[in-house]
């Protein structure tokens, strides 16, 4: 029996580099040296700390400014996980009944990405998250449909 | 509007006759099946058995009344009638992978072949006048306009408001793959030629303008992935997909910059959806052939051939607008 059975080394080349038709996305780094840095964390902060006495206009101004200069185009996880955080705690923070205006008061692109942040808030789920995130799914579903969930699904940048 | 149900296999792809009394259709193999109409019935008249390998497009050119096919083991096939007999002349094409989609030129002298091996094999016959743009939707997200001038077989074009210069082969414009945007699955050129749709897996519709320094500008559509557009007229596309029923979108250039990455609809636009009789697809619309603008076409994996007539739709179709 030959030795070289035994190793099984070659198991971890990855095929797939060296194939010569490998698709590249040539986008790739034009869009890093854009990357966004993400939504500010101390802004939203002020806006949330004045809750349980928020308006629902302040509510408002902390959702958007959450969704703002979202980190899709960098590869930067720390930045992506900090923006995470900073739209759940927004998300977790609304009244139930104000999910639907929250979402109403979106665009078409804002609404595809907060189904970013939503399905990406499913991936790693927290004490109550996936109940808070399944309202907003509802109300985000509603406006956006199906295509915003397959856009969620086909993006090759994400949040 | 008329359902007809076929036999056991899906329908893969279809082509139509220039008066449409005939319809060819492969079920997922390798035979190419027609039917003719008679009265309101559609009875199979030949059997086409010259492929290997499973169809995967068919183009039925309206005047010289040949059709094209392509089929999976790299090969294309003309069949022109005579006698009541279809024969086939074999081409084969330069490729080592699976052809994937086939269609004559407006001027039936040459025909493209869209491939698994990212080319596109452009044959042609005869001499005739010109015809000389390719579009190209692909996996790679994007979508192309190619020319196909063949000097000798072409006569030389005038400048084309896709890019002036037009050796075989120059990519004369390119759009979307920047970052987002999904694999493009149908393309149709406006009838004029002057415009270009195409629709994406991520739910997208969009239409290039060249008479507007080629720009484009993409609609986020709420539906499922379309599947295959075709323009109708120059301002209309009509598309359908896996929401078994067509949908049909204008573009509207009234003064309006052509970038649009939010569109609104309308108010004046009807917003009822239209659920075409949801019994008729059950499944994913394949195909979608334009009839001289008053009716279109779709197949689908249901065995199901629909013909749609704008004009005697009792149902409102959604309208969506592209400003």
């Amino acid at each position: 029996m030959a030795r070289n059975t035994l190793s099984s080394r070659f198991r971890r080349v990855d095929i797939d580099e060296f194939d010569e038709n490998k698709f590249v996305d040539e986008q790739e780094e034009a869009a890093a040296a854009a990357a966004e840095p993400g939504p500010d964390p101390s802004e939203v902060d002020g806006l949330l700390r004045q809750y349980p006495s928020l308006t629902r206009r302040d509510m408002l101004r902390a959702f958007h400014a959450a969704l703002r200069n979202s980190p899709v185009n960098t590869k930067n996880q720390a930045v992506k996980e900090r923006a995470q955080g900073v739209v759940l705690k927004v998300l977790t923070n609304f009244k139930s009944s104000e999910i639907e205006q929250a979402v109403q008061s979106l665009d078409r692109n804002g609404v595809d990405l907060l189904m970013k942040y939503i399905y990406k808030g499913f991936e790693k789920p927290t004490e109550n998250s996936s109940a808070v995130l399944l309202q907003w799914h509802e109300k985000a579903l509603a406006v956006g449909g199906l295509g915003s969930i397959i856009r969620v699904l086909t993006a090759r940048k994400t949040v | 509007m008329s359902l007809h149900w076929f036999l056991l296999e899906s329908i893969t792809c279809h082509a139509r006759n220039r008066d449409r009394t005939q319809i060819a259709l492969s079920q997922n193999n390798h035979e190419v099946h027609i039917y003719k109409k008679y009265g309101s019935q559609w009875v199979k008249a030949y059997e086409l058995s010259e492929h290997t390998g499973h169809i995967t497009g068919i183009d039925w050119a309206p005047k010289s009344d040949c059709i094209v096919t392509c089929g999976v083991a790299c090969d294309a096939c003309v069949w022109s009638q005579k006698d009541g007999v279809w024969k086939p002349t074999l081409m084969i094409l330069r490729i080592n992978r699976a052809a994937a989609f086939v269609k004559w030129s407006p001027l039936e002298n040459k025909f493209a072949v869209g491939s698994g091996a990212r080319l596109i094999s452009v044959c042609y016959f005869d001499k005739h006048i010109k015809n000389v743009l390719l579009a190209a939707g692909s996996c790679d997200f994007k979508c192309r306009v190619f020319s196909a001038y063949i000097r000798g077989v072409d006569e030389k074009p005038v400048s084309m408001p896709w890019g002036s210069k037009m050796p075989f082969g120059q990519l004369m414009s390119e759009f979307g793959g920047s970052g987002t945007g999904g694999w493009v699955h149908g393309v149709s050129f406006s009838a004029s030629r002057s415009r270009l749709a195409w629709v994406s897996h991520d739910s997208t519709v969009s239409v290039a303008d060249a008479s507007k320094s080629v720009q484009f500008s993409t609609l986020k559509v709420e539906f499922l992935p379309l599947l295959s557009a075709s323009f109708v007229l120059d301002n209309s596309v009509v598309a359908a997909g896996h929401d078994c029923c067509p949908v049909l979108f204008n573009y509207d250039t009234h003064g309006c910059s052509t970038f649009a990455s939010k569109s609104d609809i309308p108010k004046q636009h009807p917003t009822q959806h239209v659920y075409a009789a949801p019994e008729e697809h059950h499944s994913s619309l394949y195909e979608v052939d334009k009839q001289d603008c008053r009716k279109f076409c779709t197949t689908g994996t249901d065995e199901a051939m629909t013909i749609w007539d704008f004009k005697t739709l009792e149902f409102s179709i959604q309208v969506l607008q592209i400003m």
